[in-house]
């Protein structure tokens, strides 16, 4: 049972953090680009990525289903009921949030900030790097939501995974399944880990984001 | 490098700020722009920075319009300096702030922190180099802000109020910098500025900005003593000019 808990816990930690960690690398430099530059449908591109935030796990989960399935685009690739597909999965959950916050923080900062980059002689690359510095506070809450998601995340990696002993068994799955046995006890015991681990991974981030205020 | 406005006109949300700006500005000179609040200087100070795009007309640097391949747009935007009225500190310390321009032209080891310290120096702020830039007083702040346009020795610097609402030391300490920068670089400096006595202190040459044209521009002592223009002679005696 110990070792069960700690497979499921270790792979629950793996699926999260590749999958904020993937969003985070699309998303970031994406939401920077795009917070940076005026062109014409950037609202209707906001609107997108707002309705994205509400975007139902089942939903997304059923979509890469799809994908994965062997009938599907990507079915060739072997992914379905593995921990990579659960991580493909909440990457499609995750990285319009963290991709839509990051650009909000950029398009709403200061304009002086760029301005000033400017003036001083930075090029493109420089100023969004400039940016992406002033706007650290904001994008590691980006992240932060983005774990928040993720961590808390059920429908897809449970239709995508397809909660299979051993393999593909994470936190909330099994809390789900354990619900539906009545295993009461054990389903909040995995509770109280999945809080333990959101906690510590905040306190890092949380520390981290301090870090970078004036 | 002489800097030069050739009908510049701007405006914003169909408000003419700018209608038809001429303007030349010789090379080496301290040219002040002087001009109630709300007439155009900024916006045609920001014309010339790259910040703004005219509507109408050129900013021509050296006789030549700025180019439009990126590349040689940036070589000549980094020739040029600018300071705003309201300094904007990036996070980090007063020395990050002042080497900024130095990094992204590729300066770096012991020329870097050499030239930072020398331009924080003729500030007087060399002893706040480590000082975060959000614990700086606004005199200080734009101190620095002087300090992080000069370090990387512009051949035109321009001004804008860059010593409103400060205290009559930090202003003394800025003029004297602009004075003593001037000097050094024989570099061309524009200034904007309300502030009739400091036109007079520190500037070579003024001109009236006044409803988004030129009234009049000439030497320091005539411009202030005897100005031609009805409207400039009202502006400097202190009255409205309309």
């Amino acid at each position: 049972m110990a070792g069960d808990i700690l497979g499921v816990t270790l792979l629950s930690l793996l699926v999260c953090a590749s999958s904020t960690l993937i969003a985070t690398l699309i998303g970031v430099p994406l939401g920077v680009t795009l917070g940076l530059r005026e062109f014409g449908g950037r609202r209707l591109l906001r609107n997108l990525l707002f309705t994205l935030y509400g975007l139902p796990p089942v939903l997304a989960g059923l979509l890469v289903f799809l994908l994965l399935s062997r009938g599907g685009p990507l079915g060739g690739l072997g992914l379905l009921f593995t921990p990579l597909g659960m991580v493909f999965a909440q990457v499609v959950v995750v990285t319009p949030i963290i991709l839509g916050i990051t650009m909000s923080v950029v398009a709403t900062m200061e304009r002086r900030v760029k301005e000033t980059a400017l003036a001083l002689g930075a090029d493109r690359r420089q100023l969004s790097t400039t940016v992406l510095r002033e706007a650290a506070a904001g994008i590691l809450t980006a992240v932060m939501v983005g774990f928040g998601r993720a961590i808390s995340e059920v429908g897809a990696v449970f239709i995508v995974g397809g909660h299979i002993e051993g393999q593909t068994q994470v936190l909330t799955t099994t809390i789900i399944t354990d619900i539906s046995q009545a295993e009461y006890g054990h389903a909040i015991a995995l509770g109280v880990i999945l809080l333990a681990i959101a906690a510590v991974v905040y306190s890092l981030l949380y520390r981290l984001q301090e870090r970078t205020l004036p | 490098m002489t800097l030069e406005f050739a009908g510049i006109s701007k405006a914003f949300d169909g408000r003419e700020v700018l209608r038809g700006v001429d303007l030349r500005v010789e090379a080496g000179e301290v040219f002040a722009l002087v001009g109630p609040s709300g007439v155009g200087k900024t916006t045609l100070l920001r014309c010339a920075s790259f910040l703004l795009r005219p509507d109408g007309g050129v900013v021509r640097f050296g006789g030549r319009e700025a180019p439009d391949e990126p590349g040689a747009a940036l070589a000549l935007r980094r020739r040029i300096g600018f300071v705003a009225q309201n300094p904007c500190l990036f996070r980090g310390t007063a020395s990050y702030n002042v080497s900024f321009g130095l990094c992204v032209r590729g300066v770096e080891g012991r020329e870097l922190e050499e030239r930072t310290d020398e331009a924080l120096e003729s500030v007087g702020l060399r002893h706040l180099a480590n000082a975060h830039g959000s614990k700086l007083s606004a005199g200080e702040a734009q101190r620095v802000a002087f300090a992080r346009a000069i370090v990387v020795r512009p051949e035109v610097l321009l001004l804008d109020e860059f010593t409103a609402n400060l205290d009559p030391a930090n202003v003394a300490q800025l003029e004297a910098a602009v004075t003593a920068y001037h000097r050094r670089s024989r570099a061309t400096v524009l200034i904007v500025t309300h502030n009739l006595f400091q036109a007079k202190r520190v500037a070579t040459r003024a001109g009236f900005l006044f409803d988004g044209r030129i009234v009049e521009t000439g030497g320091v002592e005539g411009f202030f003593t005897n100005p031609r223009d009805g409207r400039t002679k009202a502006f400097v005696r202190g009255e409205m000019p309309y």
